[in-house]
């Protein structure tokens, strides 16, 4: 006999929808269920091991009237304002000199990408090497005569974090050069000839033809660059483990340093759910207005 | 089937028939020692474990610190997939985990073997035991209240070698003026508060000390003498500045080249000016609490054995924590780390004049419980963290000294 009416939703396309299931259960349990379990723990005085004892939000208030904390927060603040515009604007610039149609373009795209390939662990003992003041960049210009110059922000609490972004962005700014390069190839030429026959300064068509035509693809090295700015951790251990004091903690070792160091779970979670909440309240917003946009076309 | 074969199948027949109490196991025990003089130590105590048993030494060392260290261990034993045997400090670190009953229970070896007999001081033992039964075997004492002084910078700078901190500030003028650091201070927290408590113990003296972090006296905390070790850090902060320290056996260092003249640090120090040839009264001094008052913390190494299912692990186990508390392992290991043994009654020959103080300071009874068994990690991290930020900012002494007061009253 055969079956009337439609077959049921749920088993169309099957196939397609068995193999996306074991996706589906890790962003369920993993993403979503660690991070509620996180969440709901952050709430108790779990120590070394977790255990539902609920104390209110006492350990935010620890948390936020921990001066590590503020401190960390400012730092990653700074770090992310500086690394986000500064990543960009290098990568943009580096990618247009690229696109100039110059010789050897290979090797200067290798050259620039090849930071990348190291991890941020080598990068820190890179330039912990570079800054340290009895043998880097500080001794080289003594020795060419100018005794008195003093540039040690390693050991210098106000200048520290200069270091930090020199570390970051000489790592990241090459794969953003690298995607801005393919978002400006991909410009159709007809766009230039235009612009040209128009008498358009080339640096005009630039900023006011090319850049808004690559919306996307900056959408996507910001996604990059924040993504890499939030999770900031192994930098700091290779290059400065926080110091001098405390001067460049950031809000990633601080988790890292309760859960574990410390054994206070509690305090840990806290701060990593501070951590997750910030992401939301970027994402969110974004998710949104991307959603209506996409309704109203 | 080949005849070979056919053998190696009967011989392993026969091996798993043999009586469970001689069944050999490999046991992997996991620690952080593994600076030269420490990974010495090391193949001592797995030499003598492999020679008075059949059971095979597993070294599970792990490069870093100890708090690099001890988050894997943690994690490997909640995770289900526990070594044989780990290294933890003296004190509070492991006992949540003994809490939780996840280590193995040592009582019937201690009982058997009478450790409460001979070990000493017995507040080691105590730091091993929860409501009566014992959980692991302490295996040497460290002692972090020590002022080393460089002899080749104070005659660099034509002055006397300081015996203690008021001579050191009294010399500080002389060293400076012939280009030497004063105080060699790592910047990392955990020196900067090693720092700290070796003051609270060397100006304040035994009883301040014990006010301090085991009763949380208010009016001890917020005295005039802890206000006046905190004037002493910043102090000391002074005296540090332009070494631009972190790693600690990087200060040591600065002392054997000479280019420091003091550094207060652990024992351990000691295992750097040996390697590097130097002697103890000739080349370096050494000051116990800073040659004030002169007691030692008995911090130091306990190994403790986690719970697994495998019969011959437990056995191994067992073996192995006879065998750490031996007269033989303790002269072995200890000889070798520079480290002060367990036990109070066996003598090392031939130590150099520092250890002799130490031993001293240990036979007269002027030990004090270390930081570590009276404060939470999460309480000493807090402190750490406090001084790491003092010693790095221009924040002031009595700024630092409230909150240090919060922190310590806050503990649980």
């Amino acid at each position: 006999m055969a079956r009337s009416g439609p077959p049921l939703r749920l088993f169309q396309n099957w196939q397609a929808k068995l193999a996306a299931t074991p996706m589906i259960l890790t962003a369920l349990v993993v993403f979503i269920g660690c991070s509620l379990w996180t969440v709901v723990y952050s709430f108790t005085n779990s120590r070394l091991l977790p255990r539902l004892d609920f104390v209110g939000l006492s350990q935010y208030e620890r948390l936020w009237s921990t001066p590590r904390w503020q401190v960390s927060i400012e730092n990653l603040a700074i770090y992310g304002i500086c690394a986000l515009v500064l990543t960009l604007a290098i990568g943009f610039l580096l990618a247009v000199l690229l696109d100039q149609k110059i010789r050897f373009e290979d090797g200067f795209r290798t050259i620039i990408l090849f930071p990348y390939a190291l991890s941020f662990i080598v990068t820190g003992v890179v330039w912990q090497w570079i800054l340290n003041p009895d043998f880097g960049l500080q001794h080289i210009v003594r020795s060419m005569g100018f005794s008195g110059f003093t540039f040690d922000p390693l050991n210098d609490p106000n200048l520290v974090i200069l270091a930090l972004l020199a570390a970051g962005i000489w790592q990241g700014a090459g794969l953003t050069t690298v995607i801005m390069l393919a978002g400006l190839r991909g410009i159709d030429e007809d766009v230039w000839k235009a612009a040209r026959v128009d008498g358009i300064a080339t640096w005009k068509t630039y900023i006011f033809i090319i850049l808004p035509m690559m919306k996307p693809v900056f959408a996507t090295c910001i996604v990059l660059i924040s993504a890499g700015i939030i999770k900031l951790y192994d930098l700091v251990v290779a290059l400065t483990r926080g110091g001098p004091g405390i001067a460049s903690e950031v809000p990633a070792k601080y988790v890292y340093d309760y859960m574990f160091g410390n054994q206070n779970l509690g305090q840990g979670f806290a701060a990593s759910t501070m951590m997750l909440a910030a992401v939301l309240a970027i994402i969110i917003p974004f998710a949104l207005f991307r959603l209506g946009r996409k309704r109203h076309v | 089937m080949s005849k070979i074969l056919m053998r190696r199948l009967r011989a392993g027949a026969a091996l798993t028939l043999l009586p469970a109490a001689s069944l050999a196991a490999d046991l992997e025990v996991t620690h952080w020692w593994t600076s030269g003089g420490e990974a010495a130590a090391v193949q001592e105590l797995a030499r003598i474990f492999e020679e008075q048993t059949d059971h095979t030494w597993v070294d599970g060392a792990i490069a870093g610190s100890g708090s690099t260290a001890r988050p894997i261990m943690v994690s490997r034993i909640i995770g289900g997939d526990p070594m044989g045997a780990t290294q933890f400090n003296h004190g509070r670190q492991a006992q949540e985990l003994v809490e939780a009953g996840l280590m193995q229970d040592l009582t019937e070896v201690a009982e058997a073997n009478g450790w409460a007999d001979f070990i000493n001081p017995s507040s080691l033992l105590e730091a091993c035991t929860l409501d009566g039964r014992i959980y692991c075997a302490p295996i040497n004492i460290h002692s972090p209240q020590w002022m080393w002084t460089s002899h080749a910078a104070f005659e660099a700078a034509g002055v006397e070698p300081a015996t203690n901190w008021e001579e050191l500030k009294a010399a500080a003028p002389a060293l400076r003026e012939a280009g030497i650091l004063p105080l060699a201070q790592g910047m990392q927290g955990w020196q900067t508060s090693l720092l700290l408590n070796a003051m609270i113990s060397g100006i304040g003296g035994a009883d301040f000390y014990l006010a301090a972090y085991e009763a949380r006296d208010e009016e001890t905390l917020t005295s005039d003498t802890m206000r006046q070790i905190w004037e002493e850090l910043a102090i000391a902060r002074e005296l540090s500045q332009g070494g631009n320290l972190s790693d600690w056996n990087m200060a040591t260092n600065r002392l054997i080249e000479g280019t420091a003249a003091a550094q207060v640090m652990g024992d351990w120090a000691q295992g750097e000016f040996a390697v590097a040839g130097q002697s103890a009264g000739t080349d370096y001094g050494c000051n116990i609490g800073l040659g004030g008052e002169p007691y030692i913390a008995t911090g130091g190494d306990a190994i403790y054995f986690p719970v697994n299912n495998n019969d011959a692990v437990t056995e191994a186990q067992m073996a192995l924590a006879q065998v750490i508390v031996s007269p033989e392992a303790q002269v072995a290991f200890n000889a070798a780390k520079g480290s002060l043994p367990i036990r109070g009654d066996i003598d090392l020959a031939e130590v150099n004049e520092c250890t002799q103080q130490g031993l001293e300071t240990l036979a007269a009874g002027n030990t004090i419980p270390s930081v570590d068994m009276l404060l939470s990690s999460d309480t000493r991290g807090q402190i750490e963290d406090l001084t790491a930020e003092f010693f790095g900012s221009s924040l002031s002494a009595e700024d630092a000294h409230n909150r240090y007061v919060q922190i310590v009253m806050s503990e649980m």
